[in-house]
């Protein structure tokens, strides 16, 4: 392997790292908070990516200028967060708080089903690619690497960006330390006078939309078609079960871990690429059970 | 005899007559069997408080192991076939289950699907062992050691599919009432009592999910030789996610329901999938939010509560 073919595996990995980090976060976040695995999480990934390349091409065809790329893909961030996420929580999972876990992992299950097909309704099967973002932003040459600015300075520091700004919201700010609280003890949380329920929606909604917000970023780079939802989910959870759930600093961790072992796969042995995300997280599993960050619980007899 | 024995008895001398009563059906229903007893394998897991999104790759390792078998020793028996298939998804379980036996809920549900995901991919990217996305074909083996035409093999095929469905569903209700059987639904209520007990949990799981596993295989291979072919698509997410929810339609935990779902799903889906074709995920998801919400106890649940009723009205007449 040489320099330009390294450089290029390693360009790809933290590319990718930065997209899965941005899902992962939402879906470690919701976990932390709720205790719930959303599986319809790729769901929310892909229904944004597909909002997105929509809205990005009804800009262009509108004649508004390229640069607009950019704020449609907060503004699907926020739809699905808003449209999609919160009236999910307020009127499906509020239900099954209290319901075996088995039942709310069936649930969430189940709107993945639906939301799978509602975007094949939408938007068909055939493959959409709309890469405006990606050409505005131009190439960077890295020694005798081209590369695209978007991939490898903007995507990383989205997501640097995010990681900080949630470790700042929920340790220095009202809101987050609501929520804090909430999860090391609702009904002590209740006790004192926060409003539990109000404080699942937020989560749900800022989880759902930063799967949003990965699906909107990822649009660009990729060519968005049936099924990348299905396996962002499986992905993203490798990631998260890997750091250990509820973990957000150790999800960056093992996404870069991930996103870096899969690229190299590509150019060493490219049949292999899909494997690889599992056997990282099969091999930590088998050492440490509660994932590389996470901690023992303690067992309640 | 009680009307409840009575209906399920009714239906099924039904079910062994179809071949010559509705001979249209008669493939249909052996689909719809074998997918009832891959089913049994979800239900039986569902005992233990668990479910698996990624019990399809049983049913795909089995298929796919008939198919090497038919591909590399043409012209085997039937019985080669379905031993070799079955020892296939067994051992597969075995090892896997090793693995996800440490794990409950989130992880045991997750852990399955990538495993599945990790096959189906195998499957689709080394083409020039599985064919791909085009799957390999299982030519009609021969029974007993005769070569059969089409109508008598698949005639054959249905009662096998009868008679292993009958047999194995017994076994599993025979086996949730064994005493492992026992300790493997205490994982359910109460998994540190078992470990009070001395016994480990671990082994108890490891037991009920090869037993899953198998049932699984068994699903697939009848699948597999009925369809005359296999493809990755057998051990995709949407496979699992079809048995599971079967498996909470039937009623979750019970093992007839698990057959009852089956026939009913099939014979819905042949009839709707031509108008809704496209949207069929969505209804399945509708129908599972619905069920979970509404009737928790699936078709078993409301059969049952059915019974009651009508046994209540006649203690009331009398």
């Amino acid at each position: 392997m040489n320099l330009t073919l390294f450089l290029l595996a390693l360009f790809d990995g933290i590319a990718y790292a930065a997209l899965v980090f941005i899902v992962a976060v939402g879906l470690t976040l919701i976990f932390g908070v709720m205790r719930i695995l959303n599986v319809a999480h790729g769901s929310l990934y892909a229904v944004g990516a597909y909002l997105t390349a929509s809205l990005t091409t009804f800009i262009l065809s509108a004649g508004l200028p390229p640069i607009l790329a950019f704020p449609c893909m907060l503004v699907s961030a926020i739809l699905i967060g808003v449209v999609l996420g919160g009236p999910l929580e307020w009127l499906l999972l509020r239900r099954i708080y209290h319901k075996p876990e088995v039942l709310q992992l069936l649930v969430t299950f189940a709107i993945f089903m639906i939301l799978e097909d509602v975007q094949r309704l939408i938007w068909g099967t055939q493959p959409i690619f709309q890469s405006t973002a990606l050409q505005l932003m131009g190439n960077v040459r890295v020694f005798s690497v081209n590369y695209t600015v978007y991939q490898l300075i903007a995507l990383p520091m989205v997501a640097i960006a995010l990681l900080f700004g949630l470790r700042y919201f929920l340790r220095r700010t009202l809101s987050g330390k609501l929520i804090l609280a909430t999860t090391e003890d609702r009904e002590a949380a209740q006790a004192i006078g926060i409003d539990a329920d109000k404080v699942f929606l937020l989560t749900f909604i800022v989880g759902a939309g930063l799967a949003g917000l990965g699906g909107a970023l990822a649009s660009p780079t990729t060519s968005i078609l049936p099924g990348i939802g299905a396996d962002m989910i499986v992905l993203s959870f490798a990631v998260v079960a890997t750091a250990g759930l509820g973990q957000i600093e150790g999800a960056a961790l093992t996404a870069l871990m991930i996103g870096l072992g899969r690229s190299f796969a590509v150019y060493v042995w490219p049949e292999t690429q899909v494997l690889v995300p599992y056997v990282i997280m099969v091999a930590v599993l088998l050492v440490r059970p509660e994932g590389l960050f996470g901690s023992p619980s303690a067992r309640k007899i | 005899m009680s009307i409840r024995i009575l209906i399920p008895a009714l239906l099924l001398i039904l079910l062994a007559l179809v071949p010559f009563g509705a001979p249209g059906l008669q493939v249909l229903l052996t689909l719809a069997l074998a997918k009832g007893i891959a089913v049994m394998g979800v239900t039986v897991l569902l005992r233990s408080g668990q479910v698996s999104f990624g019990h399809a790759l049983y049913f795909a390792i089995a298929a796919y192991g008939g198919a090497f078998t038919l591909m590399l020793m043409p012209g085997a028996d039937v019985i080669v076939v379905f031993v070799l298939g079955i020892i296939a998804a067994v051992l597969s379980g075995i090892v896997v289950g090793l693995f996800v036996a440490r794990y409950r809920f989130i992880f045991f549900a997750m852990l399955n699907l990538a495993f599945s995901m990790i096959f189906w991919s195998i499957l689709e990217k080394f083409y020039h062992y599985t064919g791909g996305a085009d799957g390999m074909r299982l030519p009609r083996p021969t029974i007993f050691w005769m070569e059969l035409e089409r109508g008598a093999y698949e005639l054959v095929m249905f009662y096998l599919a009868l008679a292993l469905a009958l047999g194995l569903g017994w076994f599993s209700i025979r086996w949730l009432d064994s005493p492992t059987g026992q300790l493997f639904r205490t994982i359910k209520t109460n998994e540190t009592r078992l470990q009070y007990l001395g016994m480990s949990p671990q082994r108890v799981m490891l037991t009920g999910y090869v037993l899953s596993a198998l049932l699984c295989g068994v699903g697939g291979i009848i699948m597999g030789l009925v369809q005359g072919v296999v493809t990755p698509e057998y051990a995709f997410w949407v496979r699992s996610g079809e048995m599971v929810f079967i498996a909470v339609l039937g009623g979750a935990g019970s093992v007839p329901g698990a057959l009852v779902g089956a026939a009913i799903y099939e014979i819905v889906r042949t009839y709707a999938s031509a108008f809704a074709g496209d949207i069929w995920q969505m209804v399945l998801g509708i129908f599972l939010l619905v069920i979970i919400l509404f009737a928790p106890g699936g078709i078993a649940g409301i059969y049952n509560s059915l019974m009651d009723r009508i046994a209540g009205q006649k203690g009331e007449g009398e």
